[in-house]
C-alpha cells in the first residue's frame, strides 16, 4: 500500500516540478493526475492496492476542501461594498453554467447513435 | 469557588490551543457532524458537509478569537492531502475512459461552452448590478480550481486572495445547487451531470459527484482539469479581446 502512496506523491511531485519549471497555466496535482493516468494506460489495468489507496483519499475528498474553506473568514472584508452584486452573481452564474454545461452535454451525447439505451 | 481549577483549566487550554492536534481535530470532528447530518438527510445536495463543517468552524474560531493562522497549523496535515486526492483522480478516469473517449466531441464543445458561460455569466451579472472594476476581474475564474484561478486573477489586475474566496464560494454553491439546477434543466445522464459538476465547481463539485456516482466523479475529475487549462487560456485572451 505504502508503495502506491508513494507512487501518487511522485506523481504530484514530478507535476509541480514540471509546471515550476515550465510556468504551465495548470496545478502541478492535475499534470499529476494525466502522469498517473499514462502510466495506468501503458500498464492497462488498475492495481488492486492503489485502487484501495486512492480510494480511501477519493472518499473523503469533500473534507479536504474544509480547511481551504474556513480561510473565508480571514477575506470577507475584501467584498468591501460588493457584498450583494457578488452574492447574486455567483449563485446565478454557478447554477446557470452547470445547468447549460449539463444540457449541452447530454445533447451532443445523445446525437450519437448507439449511446442511447444505457443513458440512464 | 475553585480558582485553582478554572486557572488549571485555563492553563491546559492554552497548552492545547498552541498545539496544531486542537484544529486539526476540530476539523475532522466538523466535518463528520456534517457528514452525518447529509447522510441523515439522504445525502440532500442542500445538507453540503463541506458548507455545514466551514460555517461551524468559522463560528468557533471567532468565539474563542482564535486566528486563521493559528487554525491552520493543525488544519494543514488535511489541506495538504488535496494534491494526492486529485492525482488519485486518474483512477475512475481510467476506469471510465471508453466513455470518455465516445463523447470526445461532446467534451470539448460542452468544456468551452462551459468555460466561456461560466466567465462571461459572472463578471456581466456583477457588472450590471455595480461592483467594482477589480471585483469583476476576481469573479472571472470563479469556476477553476483555486490555484489556477488565483494564477489568472493575477494576469488579469484582479485580487488572487478575493478569487481564492470566491472559487471556494462557488464550489461550496454549486456543490449545493447544481444538482437542483441539473433535475430543474432535465439533464439525467450520469456523465453529463459529472461534467456540469466540475466544470461549473472545481473541486467541490467533483467531490459531491464522486460521492452520487463514480462515472460522473469521473467525468467530473475530468472537466475540472480541462476546465483549469480552458480558462487558462481562453480568459485572459478573450480579455484583451474585448476589453
Amino acid at each position: 500500500m505504502l508503495n502506491y502512496l508513494t507512487l501518487i506523491f511522485f506523481c504530484q511531485l514530478v507535476g509541480e516540478a514540471f509546471v515550476a519549471a515550465t510556468g504551465l497555466p495548470v496545478p502541478g496535482p492535475v499534470l499529476g493526475m494525466v502522469l498517473l493516468f499514462a502510466g495506468l494506460s501503458i500498464r492497462g489495468s488498475i492495481p488492486k492496492d492503489l485502487d484501495t489507496v486512492s480510494g480511501a483519499l477519493l472518499s473523503n475528498l469533500s473534507l479536504l476542501f474544509v480547511p481551504a474553506g474556513t480561510g473565508i473568514m480571514v477575506h470577507l472584508s475584501l467584498l468591501a461594498g460588493d457584498g450583494i452584486a457578488v452574492s447574486v452573481a455567483l449563485v446565478i452564474s454557478t447554477m446557470a453554467t452547470i445547468a447549460v454545461t449539463g444540457l449541452m452535454m447530454q445533447a451532443l451525447t445523445r446525437k450519437k447513435p448507439g449511446s442511447v439505451d444505457d443513458a440512464e | 469557588m475553585p480558582n485553582e481549577l478554572q486557572s488549571e483549566l485555563q492553563d491546559v487550554w492554552v497548552y492545547l490551543s498552541a498545539s496544531p492536534l486542537l484544529h486539526l481535530t476540530m476539523t475532522l470532528a466538523a466535518y463528520q457532524a456534517g457528514m452525518w447530518i447529509y447522510k441523515r438527510g439522504g445525502m440532500n445536495p442542500l445538507l453540503n458537509p463541506v458548507l455545514f463543517a466551514v460555517v461551524m468552524l468559522v463560528a468557533i474560531l471567532m468565539l474563542t478569537g482564535t486566528s486563521y493562522e493559528t487554525f491552520f497549523e493543525g488544519a494543514q496535515f488535511v489541506h495538504f492531502l488535496l494534491g494526492p486526492a486529485t492525482v488519485s483522480l486518474a483512477v475512475p478516469l481510467y476506469r471510465q475512459f471508453h466513455r470518455v473517449r465516445e463523447s470526445a466531441l461532446a467534451i470539448a464543445v460542452s468544456l468551452f461552452t462551459g468555460s466561456a458561460f461560466a466567465a462571461t455569466s459572472a463578471m456581466g451579472i456583477s457588472w450590471l448590478l455595480g461592483a467594482s472594476h477589480r471585483t469583476i476581474i476576481s469573479i472571472g475564474p470563479k469556476s477553476v480550481t483555486a490555484p489556477v484561478a488565483m494564477g489568472i486573477s493575477d494576469s488579469l489586475g484582479g485580487l488572487p486572495s478575493l478569487t481564492a474566496v470566491l472559487v471556494i464560494a462557488t464550489g461550496i454553491l454549486g456543490a449545493a445547487l447544481g444538482p437542483l439546477a441539473l433535475n430543474l434543466a432535465g439533464v439525467k445522464d450520469w456523465a453529463a451531470r459529472g461534467f456540469a459538476m466540475g466544470t461549473g465547481a472545481h473541486g467541490i463539485g467533483t467531490a459531491r459527484a464522486l460521492q452520487v456516482n463514480e462515472v460522473a466523479g469521473a467525468f467530473a475529475g475530468l472537466a475540472m482539469g480541462l476546465n483549469a487549462l480552458a480558462t487558462a487560456i481562453l480568459l485572459p485572451l478573450a480579455w484583451a479581446i474585448f476589453r
